[in-house]
């Protein structure tokens, strides 16, 4: 592959028809609220990621997307009309489940072939698209081998393939890779988006783990507790968080409260330049864009606290003099100070970012 | 933005666990409804009016009271020599390599489902005044022929065989959950081999040790076979009472009156029982436990003399020479108790084929000629008929009303599920003999008595348990989100159906139907009484002949129930997915 995977805006599927699209989907169950009135487009071709802690509703909205659960209130649009009440079966949507819920009593092939002979295809052709998509996963020496005798990694695969080979309009994976090693989770991300690039299929990939979604996603879609914090693509969501939630879920980030006047930021810690900062907002600052300066030349000052070695960054703890903590990134290189000495800190002001 | 309300029909959903429903009104109508009406008439006259007279005139026969002193003395004492033999039995396979239990774990399933007539009768037979053991002595000059027969110890000695692997198979599981671990960590917090079993290995076993005395106490209770078998008249307990009193002279009051007390007492004990582990430990899960009741404290107390006691003796055992290394004691133990278990039965075989005219060992000549007999007696071709017809017909009700049930409890939020649990395990819980009156009971009202519909009608109610635990585990184990999966790739309702769920649970029903069957092939208490003394069943009839005189034929029939039982047995054991 000569091409490396880069941001998705660049990705020529990413047109901008609506290929699904939710509007104020509710899902109670008895008192308790577990989605308040989502509403979201996909568009066609484009893989966007629902991410959001444990329990911020994702699986739920996956399972009201694909006819599984049945939502309290709203509507499901898939290509303009309206399928909310449309059976499970009848939707032109695929599912890659968690646990790849592949049918153990079946071999790869018949796996695969499953909803081919559901929608009654003739047989020769069965053994076309089975072939062939089992090629694109890389799984043709497996065909007659029974699920339990795979890896979680083949597992994985022939879930994808089983989706992939009756091209659906719509795949949603729900944390597909959740139950795999690092390693293999992260050369499944690159087969992932490859498949995608290949296909065109539009994807909805459900994760809590952020990094994943930046590395995969055209959009990313954030969740907490049943409502959506932020819609965009993986740039703007980390470079211009909606909300502190954001801040917080995507990468790591330092914010600062406290009062606003005459362009600085009064808090606990010291005064701090804030640049367009309005009356009810904090400061986001993100680590790696903070720079150590003597103690007395930043914005701030304190002692480093702590110091983690991850190879191609350090990130330094550093503690203030009220006890709040400032995380600093480093690049590989640079001389980390050690332990108890007296910095300062300072930034751009460009780097600035207010929250809410 | 218009909040869309979706259609009520498509939201409203009946939780699957009335599909239990059949299954429980099945329960009720011939459980239920029958044993309240015989306890009722316990406590009128024969006017109709409230009275004692019937539990008055019961423990005020001395006769009576023998009799209940006898059923309960001899079903503790049974109970006690099965959890004493079965739990080194039960620990030992549990320790083994998965791999080699699958195998030894034949050698006690095989007997768990060997029918109790037959183990009896073996023991008939081989511990009369002509059989082996006497023959023995007497060869080695040892006295004249010796009677093992007719005793107290006998009576306990073949009950106790006769539940042991039910004992064993009960307190499995939860030594099998045990993580053995434990011990070795204990050990290494310094406790000695013997302590850490003790205060570590054994707590944690106690759930499953006190649902195999349960069940062995109540499954004792309103046993008759060994007693009517084996015993003197000294040993009469309450089922041999109930047989004449019912079937002979038809004294209902009576019979509700033990009912009553059999009852009484099954349920103060599964009170007890419910008090220290929580019922659903039958079934080998875990419920949580007071640590400071009576019954705690007093076992912490005996646990750490046992401990005590084991340090003592191990130190003994290690200056005995050659003696440091005592694992192979259990292991010789335990070969020596599934002998027994098995080489009884499988006696028969020899002398089946034997050609003198009465059953000896080892058998003189060779011969078929007691085949030859049975095959032409109408009395055991017509038995052996009406058995394998009433067992398909009873296994395949009892499996049709399983599968229903067991799907919509497996899938129930409900808390009803317990419920229906509990009910599907009564018969297994109400002592059979009480189950055999009390249909008869229905029965004698309603003209089923002596009819091949109403000893069917019986098994599948005895059958239910087993039949049901056996699909329930699988229904619960099974992964529903394959279903789901299914739908999404297109499968309509049936399709599913047809090509995900039956395949996958398919072996798992057969497995249920052929134990279902097992199970009333070698049915006797509900046959006797159902029966009537005109429908033979093939164990009615055997144990007609048993009582009558004990001839070769005897031996030819138990053969073939051995056969018929040992080939159904394993073709279910197969079926059953691992
Ligand atoms: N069948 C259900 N009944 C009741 N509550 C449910 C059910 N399914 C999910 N929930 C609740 O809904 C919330 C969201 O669940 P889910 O969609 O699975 O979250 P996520 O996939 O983001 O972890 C959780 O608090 C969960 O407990
Ligand atoms: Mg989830």
């Amino acid at each position: 592959m000569s091409q490396i995977p880069t941001q998705s805006q660049f990705s020529p599927q990413a047109a901008n028809t609506v290929k699904l699209s939710v509007k104020g989907i509710k899902k109670n169950y008895g008192q308790t609220t577990v989605l308040q009135a989502i509403d979201l487009d996909v568009r066609a071709g484009e893989l966007l990621t629902l991410l959001g802690p444990s329990g911020s509703g994702k699986t739920t909205l996956l399972q009201i997307i694909c006819g599984l659960v049945d939502p309290t209130a709203g509507s499901l649009f898939i290509d303009g009309r309206d399928e909310t009440n449309l059976p499970v079966n009848q939707r032109d949507i695929g599912v890659v489940f968690q646990n790849y819920a592949l049918f153990p009593h079946l071999t790869v092939k018949e796996n695969i072939a499953f909803p081919l002979r559901m929608r009654k295809i003739a047989g020769a052709e069965v053994d076309k698209r089975v072939a062939e998509v089992l090629d694109m996963v890389n799984l043709g020496h497996a065909a007659d081998r029974l699920p339990k005798a795979l890896s979680g990694g083949q597992q994985q695969r022939v879930a994808l393939a089983r989706c992939l080979v009756y091209r659906p309009g719509v795949i949603l994976m729900d944390e597909p890779l959740g139950a795999l090693d690092r390693k293999l989770r992260e050369t499944m991300q690159m087969e992932i988006r490859r498949i995608h690039r290949e296909t065109g299929a539009t994807i909805i990939f459900v994760t809590h783990d952020q990094e994943e979604a930046l590395a995969l996603s055209d959009r990313i879609c954030l969740m907490n507790d049943g409502f959506i914090a932020q819609i965009g693509t993986p740039h703007e969501v980390y470079e211009a968080p909606a909300n502190r939630f954001s801040a917080e879920f995507i990468g790591l980030s330092n914010i600062f409260d406290g009062t606003i006047a005459d362009g600085m930021l009064r808090t606990n810690e010291g005064t701090i330049p804030a640049p367009g900062l309005q009356s009810g907002e904090s400061l986001l600052i993100r680590p790696e864009h903070v720079t150590l300066t003597g103690a007395a030349e930043g914005f701030l000052s304190g002692t480093v606290s702590e110091t983690v070695y991850a190879g191609a960054e350090s990130r330094l703890i550093v503690t203030l003099k009220s006890g709040k903590t400032v995380i600093v990134r480093q690049p590989a290189g640079a001389d980390i100070a050690p332990i108890g000495t007296e910095v300062g800190l300072a930034w751009a002001p460009s780097a600035v970012r207010a929250v809410r | 933005m218009a909040e869309r309300q979706i259609p009520s029909a498509r939201r409203f959903k009946l939780d699957p666990i009335w599909l239990a429903g059949p299954g429980i009104l099945y329960l009720i109508l011939l459980l239920i409804v029958p044993a309240a009406g015989l306890m009722f008439l316990s406590f009128r006259d024969a006017s109709g009016n409230l009275s004692f007279e019937t539990y008055r005139q019961m423990f005020g026969a001395g006769i009576y009271v023998q009799v209940l002193v006898n059923t309960f003395s001899i079903a503790i004492q049974t109970t006690i020599a099965c959890l004493l033999v079965g739990y080194p039995l039960a620990y030992w396979l549990a320790r083994m390599p998965e791999t080699r239990r699958r195998v030894v774990m034949w050698l006690v399933l095989l007997p768990f489902w060997m029918s109790a007539l037959l183990k009896n009768f073996a023991w008939m037979v081989l511990l009369s005044r002509r059989g082996v053991l006497s023959q023995i002595l007497t060869g080695l000059g040892m006295g004249g022929p010796v009677d093992l027969l007719y005793g107290r110890g006998v009576v306990v000695f073949a009950m106790a065989h006769t539940m042991l692997p039910l004992a064993a198979l009960t307190m499995l599981p939860t030594l099998l959950s045990l993580d053995f671990g434990l011990a070795r960590a204990a050990k290494t917090l310094g406790a000695s081999g013997g302590q850490a079993f003790w205060r570590v290995v054994f707590p944690l076993s106690m759930p499953g040790v006190a649902a195999a005395g349960l069940l062995v106490f109540i499954s004792s209770l309103g046993f008759f076979i060994t007693p009517a078998l084996l015993g003197s008249p000294r040993e009469t307990v309450i089922g041999q009472l109930l047989i004449t009193q019912v079937q002979q002279l038809l004294n209902w009051q009576l019979a509700g009156a033990i009912a009553v007390m059999l009852l009484v007492v099954t349920l103060a004990v599964c009170l007890v029982y419910d008090r220290a582990f929580g019922i659903s430990a039958v079934s080998g899960e875990r419920g949580d436990r007071n640590s400071n009741g009576v019954f705690a404290r007093l076992g912490r107390l005996v646990i750490a003399g046992l401990a005590w006691a084991t340090d003592l003796l191990a130190a003994v055992f290690d200056k005995v020479p050659g003696f440091k290394r005592r694992d192979w004691l259990l292991t010789a133990f335990c070969v020596a108790v599934m002998m027994m278990l098995l080489v009884p039965v499988l006696i028969f075989v020899p002398m089946a084929f034997g050609s003198s005219s009465f059953l000896e060992f080892p058998p003189r000549g060779y011969s078929l000629r007691w085949f030859e007999t049975y095959w032409s007696s109408p009395n055991w071709t017509g038995a052996t008929m009406r058995s394998f017809a009433i067992a398909i017909v009873s296994a395949l009700l009892a499996s049709a009303i399983s599968s229903i049930a067991a799907f919509g409890v497996a899938r129930s939020t409900s808390r009803a599920g317990n419920l229906a649990f509990l009910m599907f395990m009564l018969p297994m819980i109400i002592p059979n003999i009480v189950i055999a009156v009390a249909l008869f009971y229905l029965f004698a009202q309603i003209g089923l008595v002596a009819t091949d519909a109403g000893i069917a009608l019986g098994h599948t109610l005895t059958a239910l348990p087993v039949v049901f635990v056996i699909i329930l585990t699988t229904f619960k184990s099974y992964d529903w989100r394959l279903d789901q999966a299914a739908a999404t790739l297109g499968a309509t309702k049936t399709d599913t159906i047809r090509k995900v769920t039956w395949p996958i649970i398919k072996g798992s029903v057969v497995a249920a139907f052929l134990f279902g069957f097992l199970h009333s092939f070698e049915e006797l208490t509900i046959a006797l009484f159902v029966g009537g003394g005109v429908r033979q069943t093939l164990p009615k009839q055997m144990w007609d002949d048993v009582l009558l005189q004990v001839s070769p034929t005897l031996a030819a029939a138990s053969v073939i129930i051995l056969a018929v039982v040992t080939i159904v047995f394993v073709a279910a054991e197969r079926a059953r997915p691992r």
